[in-house]
């Protein structure tokens, strides 16, 4: 089924699983984009173990001061939403990590003593794990905002399914990444963390208008507060991924499931094929 | 006040867990979630006496005037943050705008003006003379490590100089986290035995070390994969870091958490372990403090 869509896997919080299904998902579609937005802590390539073609340098601007143009009036310091700027005595500082690069002071300094200088932010890796197109960023330790490594990432992204492992949590970064997509695959665990996270995304789905329904992750006995959660919500439950020691142990090693063994195959290609009705705009049944 | 900070790299390892058992343990008069993206902690901390509860105001964001705007697109040209929506008028997208203002300087009709936003609430709990702060940020705002800060400013104001304040910290390395190692005695990592995971907690380090906090490691549901567990230990031991111990997978865990139990008072595998961790990192604490 030819389908040119973008699947956002999402959880509120990291260790649900959220990689282990975009990796899964991935493997089982072939000819398609993986995109690891989680560029904090990129984890994708330790599973889909690409051959990289192509790294890229992202950038940001930073202020740079001239000190012989600079008097020290202020004026830059004064506008600067994020205080990154300060004069003392009669000094400029600029704190880099607290600039958002906004470009601010370069155009309002009336001396034109500020000049935008490119700095790195973090890298853009290209790759290929067989028919899979593999794209991943990281974040430069030290740095506040990744942001724009999320841009730089979704403009790479082709035609056809598009798979993003999102980044955890609900913050600024998570709802860059789901920007993009058509779709959202919440993943959530057996606990009261879990239904609490997944209660976090679902609102965070739920405001940037986009579809979602839920895969119920380490199930076992007893009571799944995250499944009643659903329930409760009228949230669409794909599919539930029992816990197993075995999956445990294999994703635990950086081995991708339905490489490994027939049952995962078949039970992530039953996933995707449910995603793919879910996210369908024309089924909706 | 002395901070303890329970950190993890990647999420979901068990760092509230940890967390909450330390707190019971050591009867901390004084605790926090800096997980202000996702906070847990208060699922497993039962019921207060008293909440206040204050709204917290993020930077002001841009807002345009319809009447005013004659659609010159000066403001679209400079946003850096794609805020600014064209169109017969034009508008800004409160989701996106990072309040920088470049707009209302370029703006020649002055149509553009700020205004407060509320991004989250900040919480204290009170009950005898425990005192819990948390924080919850309204859904697509971005300052997390703004009110990471306001969290721990908040504990501060009401724990005496000496006390130990137990921090639960935010998951990443980015923004939340540097707010919530701050001014921290000590950051344990709870890590898990995969290659992912191990990946995470080799960056957190790095950030912490960057910001000179003392790190410990743990390693949580460590039956999982020894072998990698073995790897972390060897990794500490080379880089010359408190390896703090192991906690085995334990299924009870769950059971309890989802009764609002708190693990100190269980007597299994997994909260044994976690009463060992304690005593280590208390003696690793005071090590630390005494230098
Ligand atoms: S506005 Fe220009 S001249 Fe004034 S303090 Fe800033 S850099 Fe210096
Ligand atoms: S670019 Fe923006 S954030 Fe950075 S220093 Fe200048 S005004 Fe401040
Ligand atoms: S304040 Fe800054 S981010 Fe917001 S719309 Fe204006 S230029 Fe864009
Ligand atoms: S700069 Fe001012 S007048 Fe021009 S499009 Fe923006 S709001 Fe309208």
């Amino acid at each position: 089924m030819p389908t040119d869509r973008t699947i956002a896997v999402l959880s509120g919080k990291g260790g649900t699983g959220k990689t282990l299904v975009s990796v899964n998902l991935a493997f089982v579609a072939q000819h398609t984009t993986y995109i690891d937005c989680d560029v904090e802590e990129p984890n994708g390539h330790l599973f889909l173990k690409p051959s990289y073609v192509q790294e890229e340098v992202v950038t940001v601007g930073k202020p740079v001061v001239d000190q012989t143009l600079c008097d020290g009036c202020k004026i830059c310091s004064k506008a600067c939403a994020f205080n990154a700027l300060a004069v003392i005595g009669g000094q400029l500082l600029i704190f880099e990590e607290i600039c958002h690069s906004c470009g601010l002071c370069m155009h309002i300094c009336p001396r034109k003593a500020l000049t935008e200088v490119q700095k790195p932010l973090g890298i853009v890796r290209k790759g290929k794990s067989g028919s899979i197109a593999f794209l991943s960023a990281e974040m430069r330790i030290g740095e506040s905002s990744a942001v724009p490594l999320i841009k730089a990432l979704m403009k790479n992204k082709h035609s056809g399914l598009t798979i993003i492992d999102s980044p955890p949590g609900s913050g600024c970064l998570v709802t860059e990444a789901i920007t993009h997509a058509d779709f959202c695959l919440l993943v959530a665990e057996p606990t009261i963390f879990g239904a609490h996270n997944l209660a976090m995304v679902h609102e965070l789905a739920t405001l940037l208008g986009k579809p979602c329904a839920v895969l119920l992750n380490k199930t076992q006995q007893g009571a799944n507060p995250s499944e009643t959660y659903a329930k409760s919500h009228d949230l669409k439950i794909l599919g539930s991924l029992p816990y197993d020691q075995e999956l445990a142990h294999r994703t635990s090693e950086g081995l991708v499931a339905s490489e490994q063994s027939e049952k995962y195959h078949q039970y992530f290609s039953q996933l995707l094929q449910e995603v793919e009705d879910a996210s369908n705009p024309h089924s909706q049944r | 006040m002395h901070q303890i900070l329970i950190l993890s790299g990647k999420g979901g390892t068990g760092k509230t867990t940890v967390a909450s058992t330390f707190i019971a343990l050591s009867q901390a008069k004084a605790y926090a979630d800096c997980d202000v993206d996702a906070p847990n902690l208060h699922l497993v901390m039962g019921s207060f006496e008293k909440e206040q509860k204050s709204d917290y105001f993020g930077l002001p964001k841009a807002v345009i005037d319809s009447s005013l705007c004659i659609a010159c697109n000066r403001c679209f040209e400079v946003c850096r943050f794609d805020a600014v929506i064209p169109g017969p008028t034009y508008r800004i997208d409160l989701i996106t705008c990072e309040g920088c203002t470049y707009c209302l300087h370029v703006c020649p009709v002055g149509a553009i003006h700020t205004q407060p936003m509320k991004v989250g609430d900040l919480k204290l709990y009170e009950r005898g003379e425990e005192h819990f702060s948390t924080a919850t940020l309204t859904m697509g705002s971005g300052t997390t490590g703004k009110l990471v800060s306001e969290v721990k400013k908040q504990l501060k104001s009401c724990t005496e100089e000496t006390e130990v304040a137990i921090l639960d910290g935010s998951p990443g390395i980015g923004c939340p986290v540097i707010a919530s190692l701050s001014g921290v005695d000590l950051a344990l990592m709870v890590a898990e035995p995969s290659v992912s995971a191990f990946s995470d907690l080799k960056r957190v380090i790095t950030s912490a070390r960057q910001l000179q906090v003392p790190v410990a490691v743990v390693v949580n549901k460590f039956d999982m994969n020894p072998t990698i567990t073995g790897e972390i230990e060897v990794f500490c031991f080379k880089e010359r870091i408190p390896f703090l111990g192991k906690i085995p997978y334990d299924s009870q865990v769950i059971a309890s958490l989802n009764k609002g139990e708190n693990l100190a008072c269980l007597n299994t595998p997994a909260s044994n372990a976690i009463k060992r961790i304690y005593d280590k990192t208390l003696q690793v604490w005071k090590e630390r403090v005494q230098q």
